[in-house]
């Protein structure tokens, strides 16, 4: 089958082999509706008949927007069948932002999900010059709209299904591995979003070698649930998709996600740390109100699970009475409790994007759910390490995936080499100049290491942001945050101190957590503000800056990184404000210029600081908040000192 | 028969003919005159407010066209006939549904359930059929739920479909209650202070459905509210009752300009 090419390529084969396989599932109405792959391909190219008959050139862009739904992936891969290049927009991205790509890549057509995503582009498409057509999936409350250019998706198929399919044919005819697959947008922890080109070679060439890797098969199922202008789901939703034949389900609400997983139960099963932590959070909240004979069974499962569970999945040896006790625990508790997280069926587990706290890790892993780590970005096409089934720790990110090639260079940065490296940056041949060498070496912008025993590869920080401390030793301050994000009760932490004496440190709090906590504890509070500032959610949060400081200072290198004084920020950090990228990645730069008096608050010694700031509402309108923060110090292990025993209060 | 005339509002929505004409309505309680010779009128597809201070007769008015009350005077017109006294379930076949201001949900039945409560009316087989499971019954009960689907998913309300309700927060049941209201499929729509005890947000989002059963299903909407952002907002026309007697009517601007209405909610001084 070497004659496959592109995905449209691959959707002739799957329609011809399993066309009465589904393809994708939607939950809508309270019923799952299916569309196999004889139907998909059938939609696909009505709308992508359709699309020509409305004047799509070879080449022009056609924006998506809006939440996974089938008909928004089959509009994807219409709008590569016509001859253009699909490119999916983060669906709760702003006005601005849309303007931003829309204008960046000069699209033609939008495919729009709903009324929201309607008013966003209908509140910037005088400044798109190129904009000729807006399509629309749910058509609720656009009935008093202008129709002149704003067309049902339901009516550009049916146009499409009356018209020649001729000229569609000669455009298929022309595509080739090199292509343009697909453009999406990075999402920019500095600067402007850069637009990766990935050609359908770079996407079938990754999403074969990844499927083969874990040995993904046409039955398997996927619960499609992440942004669709993220990498990841275009692999998963549609390169893996494509290339193995498997059903993509797509939940009915971004509510009901949890439990459309359930009903699902998929086989292959991605999700970024913070899925996994809620849920894991959701269980416990959960277990402290079980009955005291629930919960001890569940301690003792748990306690049995944490230390057979792994040795299990590894292939490990077990003794035949852990054995036993395991398949008890199993039926009792660990069985229902999987399936009560929708992770029963789960063959093949996927985290990544930030690094995965080690219990986290292991609850998972001893429940007997295979979760694995890989490490990837946009312009790998996702796929550059990857751990093998027997081979998973959650302090690395794995071994290259097949037909990748790692590089570290004298700073210390990742580079790497593979068929899925993007063609370019949009528009931006400096930018592409200076990530990717003429040799085909991508720099990932990470620092990390290659271990020496197992070739594993382990990432450091952003290689911008490891700096130094004025004292000259190391400063990476992810690798700090990371472990105060490990605490349940911390849901982001900012780490400050490059050119400093020492670090310090912004937290905000986990609401559901510490929420439930002050219920328990029968705290009082009116507002996220109130619960931030409680006097005893400081002092927990103390301690657990404490026992980081103790851990950090185990390591040599990264000692200087304590935290000195800290601060509980008043307000949720939020991409709406900037200062998080849509994929929920702190804005190292912004949160600095933005709370600047807050920094320099807390290296000046006050006791407490007030501070006003700008706060943006989902619907776009600007508010202002004031509070009064409380700064602490917390105790540090003396960076002289090798012994982790002898402590000392800073200051 | 229906008056003619129909107009068309600024936002492009058709308003027909009288639906609903209230002439001359007295109703007494004892010795209380809870309404005093009210009249207005209902116009199709229109979204009509009852505003006035607490105690102005404002939901005993709903109440009598809902049919639970009977007026001592005055007659209640609907669709170019007067309404004979009736039962409230006979008012609900003529195609009126209603939300109420505490909010009356079964509280241990999930939302689906409550909301298939609503499709009631428009169940034919019997006691025993349904037992059994026996001819249509099972043909019916599939598109009814089809039908409260809709519903659900109309007022995106999907994730809670099997939550019981009475573990629903207060605007979430407020939601609810609208669903079953609709699952009736009236042409006329009675909201009893729908945003009573609600947030901005959850009003917000209160209001958009409004709008969108009035302008989509192109259900016929009267409704008392005491937020009057939320009534100038969202209304064609306003009545506005003080004691029992009605002191305006009009479009929200033509109320906003009465001196009456401004006397009645701001108090006057006696000198």
């Amino acid at each position: 089958m070497t004659d496959l090419h592109t995905i449209p390529d691959f959707l002739d084969r799957n329609a011809a082999e399993f066309g009465t396989a589904a393809a994708y599932r939607e939950k809508e109405f309270g019923i799952w509706q299916e569309w196999t792959w004889a139907d998909t391909r059938a939609e696909v190219h009505a709308m992508a008949r359709g699309l020509i008959r409305d004047g799509l050139a070879v080449g022009d862009h056609v924006a998506v927007l809006g939440r996974n739904r089938p008909q928004l992936y089959m509009a994807m891969v219409a709008a590569q069948c016509a001859g253009g290049i699909p490119v999916p927009l983060y669906q709760d991205a702003v006005g601005e932002e849309i303007a931003y790509a829309l204008e960046h890549c000069g699209a033609r057509f939008v495919v729009a999900g709903d009324q929201e995503q309607v008013d966003k582009v209908l509140e910037v498409a005088d400044r798109i010059s190129a904009l000729h057509r807006t399509y629309v999936l749910d058509e609720r409350g656009l009935r008093s709209y202008d129709r002149t250019n704003l067309v049902s998706l339901a009516d550009l198929r049916a146009s499409g299904e009356g018209a020649d399919g001729a000229e569609m044919e000669r455009r298929l005819g022309q595509q080739g591995p090199d292509t343009t697959c697909v453009m999406l947008y990075t999402s920019g922890t500095t600067g402007k979003p850069k637009g990766v080109v990935l050609s359908h070679r770079n996407i079938v060439a990754t999403s074969k070698a990844s499927s083969e890797f874990d040995g993904l098969r046409q039955s398997d199922e996927v619960l499609a649930y992440l942004p669709m202008a993220w990498v990841g789901d275009f692999i998963f939703s549609i390169g893996q998709a494509m290339v193995t034949g498997f059903t993509v389900n797509c939940p009915e609400s971004a509510d009901t996600v949890m439990h459309d997983l359930r009903e699902i139960g998929p086989t292959y099963y991605f999700a970024p740390p913070r899925v996994f932590e809620t849920q894991l959070t959701n269980v416990m909240i959960r277990m402290e109100d079980a009955s005291p004979l629930k919960k001890r069974m569940f301690d003792r499962a748990m306690a049995l699970a944490k230390r057979v569970g792994p040795l299990l999945l590894d292939g490990k040896p077990v003794s035949a009475s852990d054995r036993l006790r395991y398949r008890i625990a199993e039926a009792t508790v660990l069985g229902p409790l999987k399936n009560t997280l929708g992770l029963s069926r789960v063959r093949v587990g996927y985290t990544a994007g930030e690094a995965i706290g080690p219990e986290l890790f292991d609850f998972y892993r001893a429940l007997g759910i295979n979760l694995k780590q890989l490490y990837g970005q946009t312009e790998a096409s996702v796929f550059i390490t990857q751990q093998k089934d027997d081979e998973v720790r959650s302090d690395t990110v794995g071994t290259p995936t097949p037909g990748v090639e790692l590089r570290i260079d004298d700073s210390g940065e990742v580079f790497y080499r593979s068929p899925g490296s993007f063609v370019e940056y949009y528009q931006n041949p400096e930018s592409t100049a200076s990530t990717k060498d003429p040799e085909g070496w991508v720099a990932t912008g990470d620092a990390g290491f290659i271990e020496p025993d197992t070739g594993h590869l382990r990432i450091i920080d952003r290689a911008k942001d490891v700096g130094k401390l004025a004292s000259g030793a190391l400063f990476a301050p992810k690798y700090v945050e990371n472990k105060l994000k490990f605490y349940p009760e911390i849901y982001e932490a900012v780490v400050f101190g490059a050119g400093k004496d020492r670090c310090v440190a912004f937290l905000n709090i986990d609401l559901t957590a510490v929420g439930n906590w002050a219920e328990r504890n029968n705290i009082a509070y009116s507002s996220y503000q109130e619960l931030a500032g409680h006097p005893q959610v400081l002092d927990t949060l103390q301690a657990h800056v404490e026992a980081v400081n103790r851990s950090v200072a185990e390591d040599e290198m990264l000692s200087g990184c304590q935290v000195h004084r800290f601060l509980v920020l008043h307000k949720q950090l939020d991409a709406d404000d900037e200062e998080m990228t849509r994929t929920q990645k702190v804005k190292r730069r912004t949160i600095e210029a933005k709370y600047a008096d807050l920094i320099e608050a807390l290296y000046d010694g006050s006791e407490r600081v007030s501070t006003e700031t700008e706060v943006t509402y989902e619907d776009g309108r600007k508010g202002v908040i004031r509070a009064t923060l409380e700064l602490r110090d917390a105790k540090v292990v003396p960076v002289a000192a090798k012994s982790p025993k002898v402590e000392v209060a800073a200051e | 028969m229906l008056d003619a005339d129909t107009t068309t509002t600024a936002d492009g929505r058709t308003i027909g003919g009288t639906v609903l004409d209230l002439r001359n309505i007295t109703l007494r309680f004892g010795g209380v005159e809870a309404i005093k010779d009210i009249s207005f009128d209902i116009r199709e597809g229109e979204i009509r407010a009852i505003i006035g201070p607490n105690g102005a007769g404002k939901s005993s008015m709903l109440n009598v066209i809902s049919g639970f009350y009977v007026p001592q005077e005055g007659e209640v017109w609907f669709r170019g006939k007067p309404r004979p006294p009736m039962k409230p379930y006979q008012v609900a076949r003529q195609g009126i549904a209603r939300t109420f201001q505490n909010i009356a949900l079964f509280e241990g039945m999930t939302v689906l359930d409550n909301v298939m409560t609503g499709r009631l009316g428009h169940m034919r087989s019997g006691l025993l059929t349904q037992a059994l499971w026996w001819g249509g019954a099972a043909r019916e009960e599939a598109e009814n739920r089809a039908a409260a689907e809709r519903i659900i998913d109309f007022l995106e309300i999907q994730s809670i479909r099997k939550t019981p309700v009475g573990r629903l927060p207060y605007g979430l049941k407020k939601r609810v209650e609208l669903a079953r209201a609709l699952a009736a499929e009236p042409s006329l729509l009675l909201l009893d202070e729908p945003m009573a005890g609600m947030n901005v947000e959850e009003k917000e989002d209160m209001s958009r459905f409004i709008l969108s059963v009035n302008d989509e299903l192109g259900t016929t909407i009267a409704l008392i509210e005491h937020d009057m952002g939320v009534v100038m907002d969202l209304s064609d026309r306003v009545v506005v009752m003080d004691y029992g007697k009605k002191i305006g009517d009009g479009t929200p601007d033509e109320v906003r300009a009465n001196q009456a209405v401004i006397d009645a909610y701001l108090g006057v001084a006696h000198d």
